[in-house]
């Protein structure tokens, strides 16, 4: 057993677990943060997507040591309040998700993208950055149109920041 | 997973000693081969030292006639490096198709290379640029390292400090990716050597993992382009069969794949 201590969506937190423990397990079972989820448990699906210092990794392929002193980012971290991020507004609008098991992973990999490529992302961009998500219902092309979407609407937020 | 212990030293020499004190200890780099490997219960470490964090591991230079990469450096990092681009572009390229974007933040080029998993990219750039591996005990020709699948000249313990890659009049590295694990089905790096030595190499198609190509070196020896291969015919011997594709198959794409590679190298 170690005692963990990092800062989980802006809170600062110390937790006892095994070291064997994976960051998805120590985020859904210790902290009950469920909105990451678990798909193919061999980094290749993307739903347990999160950030690391604000880096898109797969959390089931990390141990919860190696995140000790890291900020880490979940689905459950970023809107503000009521109010949704504007990757998960532009999923809602464009009815990017069907079953919505891949959708946390998803928005926290869309994410990434738009912070990496700002404002020139085209739909092939999109397409080939998403290839470490895996959805099975909607065949992308309504979540290719909702990041396109998003990446427009967080260029006017940040630019209005 | 079965339990471990996790350790996380701030030094190489730290590191090697937990190795040391460890029954069957295990070095962590991006993990994303052993940590998948032990949830599988393949293999069991009594200690996993994570390297991932040493800072002295992590960096790209340029000096000389040489882009040294160190071990820890991630390929998001080796894909951002203005050095990397201007000295050897065929390995930015490499990068950029290996793995996916999560991947590829995680995972290191020493991890890779360490690794030598018989279908991984990096694999094939140190063969065929004739690299230099650096370790925390000796420097290590990249021609006698690769000793197999998942096997090279590393001693137990020892440490992977950066990989040294002689900048080659042209290179250029196309690859087959399996749809799904996106790692290489056939995979091959062309260079030429600002001495003018021509050197290929093929991951993902021989069973003993990464080869030299001889016969598509003199090849391109005697005419460095894309048509000069026209006409070549690669030995099946020692080539993978398996649902993926049959050893004929494999033989046919380390052709077109080093056509292709030619014609990025320009």
């Amino acid at each position: 057993m170690s005692t963990i201590k990092l800062t989980v969506n802006g809170k600062a937190v110390s937790v006892e677990v095994e070291d064997r423990t994976l960051l998805v397990h120590l985020l859904r079972e210790t902290l009950n943060l469920t909105g990451t989820h678990v798909g193919c448990d061999t980094s290749q699906c993307g739903a347990c997507v999160v950030h690391i210092d604000g880096q898109a990794v797969k959390s089931c392929t990390v141990l919860a040591g190696q995140a000790a002193g890291a900020n880490v980012t979940t689905i459950e971290g970023i809107s503000k309040g009521d109010e949704l991020h504007p990757m998960q507004a532009a999923f809602r609008d464009n009815h990017g998700l069907q079953c919505g098991y891949c959708t946390p992973g998803m928005i926290m990999s869309s994410i990434d993208i738009v912070n990496r490529h700002g404002g020139k992302l085209d739909e092939e961009t999109v397409r080939h950055e998403l290839e470490g998500n895996i959805c099975r219902c909607t065949g992308y092309h309504n979540i290719v149109k909702s990041v396109l979407d998003a990446a427009g609407r967080m260029k006017v937020a940040q630019a209005a920041e | 997973m079965y339990e471990t212990t996790y350790h996380r030293p701030s030094s190489v020499d730290e590191a090697a000693a937990l190795f040391s004190k460890g029954s069957d200890s295990k070095y962590l780099a991006g993990g994303h081969t052993l940590l998948p490997v032990m949830k599988q219960r393949l293999a069991s470490p009594s200690d996993v030292i994570d390297l991932g964090r040493i800072k002295e591991l992590v960096g790209i230079d340029v000096s000389g006639d040489a882009l040294t990469i160190k071990a820890a450096t991630t390929y998001f990092d080796i894909l951002q490096s203005a050095e990397a681009k201007k000295t050897i572009p065929a390995i930015v390229h490499l990068t950029s198709v290996l793995g996916d974007p999560q991947v590829r933040y995680r995972g290191t080029i020493g991890g890779s290379v360490a690794n030598n998993d018989p279908a991984a990219d990096f694999p094939a750039a140190v063969l065929a640029l004739g690299a230099t591996i650096k370790t925390n005990k000796r420097t290590i020709a990249g021609d006698g390292f690769f000793k197999g699948l998942f096997s090279t000249a590393l001693e137990d313990g020892e440490i992977i400090t950066a990989i040294s890659f002689p900048i080659p009049a042209k290179a250029g590295y196309s690859k087959m990716r399996h749809p799904a694990s996106r790692f290489a089905l056939t995979g091959v790096f062309v260079a030429q050597t600002k001495a003018g030595e021509v050197r290929v190499a093929a991951t993902g198609a021989s069973q003993n993992g990464v080869m030299r190509v001889p016969v598509i070196e003199a090849a391109l020896k005697a005419n460095w382009s894309a048509g000069a291969l026209d006409n070549v015919t690669i030995p099946t011997d020692g080539l993978l069969a398996d649902i993926h594709g049959s050893s004929a198959y494999r033989a046919n794409l380390i052709k077109v794949m080093a056509q292709r590679a030619v014609a990025a190298a320009g």
